[in-house]
């Protein structure tokens, strides 16, 4: 028994004896099992690669179809923006070969990412946007403390700072006017404001549809069906276009402004119907085990019920997050240049023309970027509040 | 706990009184003329088939039911339809119900620190310092840390009891507080409630456990199609039921 070294400890089958410790102890009378063949190896890549890819024959044509056919698919496309690809100049003339010619977008990336923002007042967007990443990046590692203040700073403190700071006019800073803002930061501030905007109101609106009170109930059902009844083109139009009619014309809103307004009300319709699933979700013993408990119904919903609810829904909500952020790029018919719209109009810059591949390729890898990223980080926390029930 | 009783039981006021109680759910009258005084330190006991309103009759005394005839007072406090005085009353009353219901995405000690923090507005080093005590007391402080999912079905309920005693009720309702448990968990619960009605707490209990009743009670109503048909000391209950109904269901239920 002991010639042939003992199998790995891995396989519960057979766990193995300790042969060398005390031979002699081993009961005399029973009959040695025959040592087995080592187990197939499980980690490690070969063990990933055996036991994913080619456990059985079937399994392994399958696996080598799949790799046929991604690379037949995916190596026109590597070979035109990676390998092919030109990435160093700054002029046309840089675009030799036959790949992607990513000078197109190194040279205006300035304007992808600032839009018409004053050149000399940029470092106002960088600001802010290491203050957003910063207030980010803080809520979202577990270990750093105070995520209270923090929250509150993220939610009152930044809308001001980041309010003053773009638009200036105050403090010495010159005023920009939203109409120079555009790109990526645009985009940014749209989806942001949309985003943070609309959870709440959409929360409040499903209370609001679930509440006795028939007056905030019907409030509640006709502006969440008016919204979630028209399209958003239509509300972007009714913003733009509509709504100076109908207000005494010396009272100017912004007509960034107006959009932020519309994309919120319209998104926070759709927030509302997911949160409302979740609230009906939760069992009617939950609250009233916090009626027994003498909670009031703020604290009820705010304490036990939301925090269940909205657990629950956390794919719908990053779902409708990820809607809201694409459809940003609608704001481009009002007449606003976000990142879409600003690499739609450099395809029309005469020393430019031909690279419309290029241009939307890259808006589509931002975009992929934000989505994809806010994706991973709601499953990490959908396992994070995860408790076992 | 005792102690908490004795200082409120202004001896003479009754804990609770229900005056003439009627209640429909549509057509259905599911409390007909209800009559019920509970004495403070009392321990009542009420059973009957199932839909007879027993449970109604308890969830209307800290207002989970809403009812449409009739009064009910609870520690001197009339009930309204005020939410102030409906919260006013729930805080003298603790209930258990049969489901449990712990908040699943707190841990069992945040379970019964939340009333206090939010309610009696503790702070929270205080509020856990009493919420150790109860837990202690049903015997699962160990658990103090884990979720509700990842404890039985027993050990829940006893987390019930304490997250409801950590507010010192003068009353306790007890809303089938073993029927969802597996037979091996209703003793660890029992237990506990036969511990409390030790020490003088107020209970008032819907359930099937007829040995929890002999042992404890100092009355058992009996309930059938929304009205008590009759009320008596266990020993003559069980003894000498003395309607028919009563009789019938005393069979049913202990005949096996």
């Amino acid at each position: 028994m002991t010639e042939r070294p003992t199998p790995p400890s891995q396989s519960p089958v057979h766990p193995p004896s300790e042969p060398e410790v005390a031979p002699a102890a081993a009961s005399t009378e029973h009959s040695m099992i025959a040592a087995r063949p080592a187990p197939v190896a499980r980690h490690g890549v070969t063990g990933w690669l055996r036991s994913r890819l080619f456990s059985t024959p079937l399994n392994s044509v399958v696996s080598l179809i799949t790799l046929a056919v991604l690379v037949w698919a995916l190596s026109p496309l590597v070979q035109w923006a990676l390998i092919d690809a030109d990435w160093i100049g700054t002029t046309r003339e840089a675009c030799t070969g036959e790949g992607a010619c990513w000078v197109f977008i190194s040279a205006r990336f300035e304007t992808i990412v600032y839009g018409f923002y004053p050149e000399t007042e940029r470092y106002r967007v960088d600001i802010t946007l290491a203050l957003l990443v910063a207030t980010i990046a803080w809520l979202m590692i577990p270990r750093l403390p105070a995520k209270r203040w923090v929250v509150i700073f993220a939610l009152v403190g930044f809308p001001v700072i980041a309010w003053l700071l773009l638009l200036g006019g105050h403090f010495g800073l010159p005023a920009v006017p939203t109409r120079e803002w555009g790109g990526l930061m645009l985009t940014l501030t749209v989806a942001i404001v949309g985003i943070v905007g609309s959870l709440p109101l959409g929360v409040i609106l499903a209370l609001g549809r679930r509440s006795q009170m028939p007056l905030v109930r019907s409030l509640s059902v006709v502006f969440i069906e008016f919204w979630r009844g028209v399209p958003l083109i239509t509300v972007l139009f009714m913003a733009s276009v509509m709504l100076p009619l109908f207000v005494p014309s010396e009272v100017e809103f912004d007509k960034l402004l107006r959009a932020l307004i519309g994309i919120m009300f319209f998104w926070s319709a759709y927030m509302a119907e997911v949160v409302r699933g979740g609230l009906q979700a939760i069992p009617r013993g939950q609250e009233e085990a916090a009626k027994a408990l003498g909670l009031g119904y703020w604290r009820r919903m705010g304490l036990i019920i939301l925090p269940q609810a909205l657990k629950l829904v956390i794919p719908g909500i990053v779902n409708t997050f990820i809607a809201l952020f694409k459809d940003t790029s609608l704001v481009l018919i009002i007449g606003l240049f976000d990142l879409l719209a600003i690499i739609r109009a450099g395809l029309t810059d005469t020393n430019w023309l031909g690279f419309a591949t290029e241009g939307y390729v890259f808006a589509a890898l931002m975009f992929w970027i934000f989505c994809f990223g806010m994706s991973r980080y709601s499953q990490y926390i959908e396992r994070r509040l995860h408790t076992g029930h | 706990m005792s102690a908490q009783a004795a200082t409120t039981a202004d001896s003479n006021t009754p804990m609770i009184e229900i005056d003439g109680l009627n209640k429909w759910y549509g057509d259905f009258h599911v409390l007909r003329d209800i009559d019920l005084t509970v004495q403070p330190g009392e321990r009542i006991v009420v059973c009957g088939p199932s839909g007879s309103g027993k449970s109604t009759l308890i969830r209307c005394i800290n207002h989970l039911e809403e009812h449409q005839q009739g009064r009910i007072t609870v520690g001197g406090v009339h009930m309204t339809q005020d939410v102030k005085r409906i919260e006013q009353i729930r805080r003298h009353v603790g209930m258990v119900f049969q489901h449990f219901n712990l908040f699943p995405h707190l841990s069992v000690l945040d379970n019964c620190c939340i009333a206090q923090t939010w309610v009696q507005k503790k702070p929270r080093r205080e509020a856990e310092a009493t919420a150790m005590e109860f837990l202690e007391r049903v015997q699962i402080a160990d658990q103090a840390h884990k979720y509700p999912g990842q404890l039985s079905g027993g050990q829940q309920q006893r987390v019930a009891i304490a997250r409801a005693l950590c507010l010192r009720p003068e009353v306790m309702l007890f809303d089938e507080p073993t029927s969802a448990l597996d037979p091996e968990m209703i003793k660890e619960v029992l237990d506990v409630m036969i511990e409390l009605a030790r020490e003088g707490m107020t209970m008032l209990c819907v359930t099937h456990e007829m040995g929890f009743a002999k042992t404890v009670a100092d009355r058992v109503i009996f309930m059938d199609q929304g009205q008590i048909i009759e009320q008596a000391p266990p020993q003559e209950f069980f003894n000498n039921p003395r309607s028919e109904r009563t009789q019938l269901f005393l069979s049913q239920i202990l005949g096996h």
